[in-house]
């Protein structure tokens, strides 16, 4: 019956598990926002917006705009599903369903239950990051080894929007934000991370309004894994997603145990 | 099955206390509960059960006092508790997107059980529940009653020594009641040891062995259901409705009829040996209540006598 202490690091994955169940329920719509839509963008974008920019001004930031926008294509995915898994499936769990709050009557501490969801966003991630990556190559935009690290990458970019904006709703009281944050913080930061145009095509004011976006590190990360780049800027990136991410994921266990046991 | 009074508490409480910012929803409570028990905590709204449950169940920790379950200290121990004991808490928590099988399923993994075991025990549960044609069903679907059976049916996947039920019947039918009570008494056979609170003083009746009453956050009586009755109020009870008159005004002069009299809005109660007798003396005295109702003597009777509440207020 009781179990060794030393396992106890282990029971997230009982929580991993439940997502990964109830995914088995529901994937169905998540095929389209994660696979049909970001392929529909690169198709439209790529090709059609591609043939006119050859066109006009030829290469954007010495790339085929094909080259140049597979990449922001898995970042804003792995963007999108790190949202997408955090306020209302969050919010749900700790008032409406309260289902967490059910979870932490067995074995699981909070943060088995945290741990056990960010876990699963970045499961959710990989898998996309392994597609996207095929994608990436079979457009030609596989210009550096770095590319084996895209699910990696991937799951990063997940978990910096994903362990903050979990944190976040396991705090509030109410849905009334969340669809403030998606049109003034979420649908911007989509348009405005340097993922259609490069960062040069913003008035020069913008610019570090725009470097400022969490998306955009997100973005050029992953462009740099795809088509090369010099390292320090890949390194600062990378640091303010991991930022993000383990904040966020420090901030989550102070909120969900606020809310599940105190 | 027998239980021997010396063995160890399955619960024990010292001077526990439970403090929200400035609010002390539990002022210092003193309890042991035997193994096999069925032990009650009577009291209204925001006397501190709900906060005293979070406690037993090890999900919150005590502010201060001591508190051990199994002999085990939740604030290290927590784990471990948990995996020993089921809970049903006051509102169904399921996600109703999913079957009555996978919600079950998906406890039982909670539990860290092996998976022949988790589908043996759900095909098992869902049947004592009587929801065995319901299995594939969502749990969107099901009635007030069937979410209650199954909430039980969850708490019991890790087949629990403890069972902790908070307001299990609360918004049921009477028939969903009284089936539920029937699992219940099935479970304190086999020896499970139940831990429930109640505003229904039937419910309580019904199933502890023992019960506190709570009022503010305090324990203000311990016992036995017939005990306590038998110590903190009188044989009988006469209820009278005395129409358009101030119930106040005529307390003084019904005093002389009861050992104790209790005046409530709508009407007066009188604590007496015989409701009977009672009855007769007053209408001889010249009384024309508009409405009597004599009655034994009941769980909220000694609620009343001693918070001066009734339990719905």
């Amino acid at each position: 019956m009781s179990e060794p202490a030393l396992l106890g690091w282990s029971r997230w994955r009982r929580a991993w598990w439940f997502h990964a169940m109830y995914y088995a329920q529901t994937w169905r719509g998540s095929v389209v926002s994660s696979v049909l839509l970001p392929l529909g963008y690169l198709g439209a974008l790529g090709v059609g917006v591609g043939h006119l920019v050859a066109k006009h001004t030829g290469l954007v930031d010495g790339q085929t705009y094909l080259h140049f926008i597979a990449p922001s294509l898995l970042a804003t995915t792995a963007f999108q599903l790190g949202e997408g898994e955090s306020l209302w499936p969050v919010l749900a769990a700790v008032k409406w369903t309260r289902s967490y709050h059910a979870a932490v009557t067995t074995p699981l501490e909070p943060r088995d239950v945290l741990v056990g969801k960010l876990a699963w966003v970045a499961t959710r991630a990989i898998a996309i990051g392994v597609f996207y990556t095929l994608i990436i190559a079979a457009v030609g935009a596989a210009r550096s080894w770095w590319v084996l690290t895209l699910p990696l990458l991937s799951a990063l970019v997940s978990l910096a929007f994903a362990a903050p904006l979990v944190a976040y709703a396991a705090h509030v009281d109410s849905d009334l934000s969340f669809p403030l944050i998606y049109r003034f913080g979420f649908v911007p930061m989509f348009l405005f991370s340097a993922t259609f145009y490069p960062v040069s095509a913003y008035p020069g004011w913008l610019r570090p309004v725009v470097q400022f976006v969490p998306l955009y590190h997100g973005v050029a990360l992953i462009r740099a894994a795809c088509l090369g780049g010099s390292l320090a800027p890949a390194l600062a990136h990378l640091a303010v997603l991991a930022v993000l991410a383990g904040g966020g994921f420090a901030w989550g266990q102070v909120t969900l145990r606020r809310r599940l046991i105190d | 099955m027998s239980t021997s009074s010396d063995s160890v508490p399955v619960v024990r409480a010292r001077g526990v206390t439970k403090r929200f910012g400035e609010f002390e929803a539990v002022r210092g409570v003193d309890f042991a509960i035997a193994p096999g028990e069925s032990f009650g905590f009577l009291g209204p709204n925001g006397a501190g059960k709900t906060s005293t449950m979070r406690m037993v169940s090890a999900v919150s920790t005590p502010t201060s006092g001591s508190l051990t379950i199994f002999g085990l200290d939740p604030a290290i121990h927590g784990p471990e508790i948990r995996g020993r004991l089921g809970v049903v808490p006051q509102e169904d928590t399921f996600d109703l997107d999913l079957s009555l099988r996978l919600n079950l399923e998906m406890f039982g993994r909670y539990y860290d059980l092996p998976r022949t075991t988790i589908r043996e025990r759900t095909t098992e549960l869902l049947e004592f529940a009587h929801l065995s044609d319901r299995a594939e069903d969502k749990v969107d679907n099901l009635s007030g009653g069937m979410k209650r059976r199954l909430t039980i049916a969850r708490a019991l996947i890790n087949r629990p020594e403890l069972l902790i039920l908070d307001e299990p019947t609360t918004g049921l039918d009477p028939q969903a009641r009284h089936l539920l009570w029937e699992r219940l008494y099935r479970l304190k056979r086999d020896g499970v040891t139940l831990i429930i609170t109640t505003h229904y003083m039937d419910e309580a009746e019904q199933l502890c062995d023992r019960l506190v009453v709570m009022d503010h956050g305090r324990i203000v009586a311990e016992g036995a259901p017939r005990q306590l009755i038998a110590d903190h109020a009188s044989r009988e009870v006469l209820e009278l409705r005395l129409g358009s008159e101030h119930h106040d005004e005529v307390a003084d002069q019904l005093g002389s009829f009861a050992e104790r009299l209790e005046v409530l809005p709508d009407r007066v109660l009188l604590y007496v040996d015989s409701a009977d007798d009672t009855l007769a003396r007053l209408h001889q005295a010249g009384w024309r209540p508009e409405r009597t109702l004599q009655r034994r003597s009941s769980l909220e009777d000694v609620f009343l006598r001693l918070t001066g509440r009734t339990l719905e207020e």
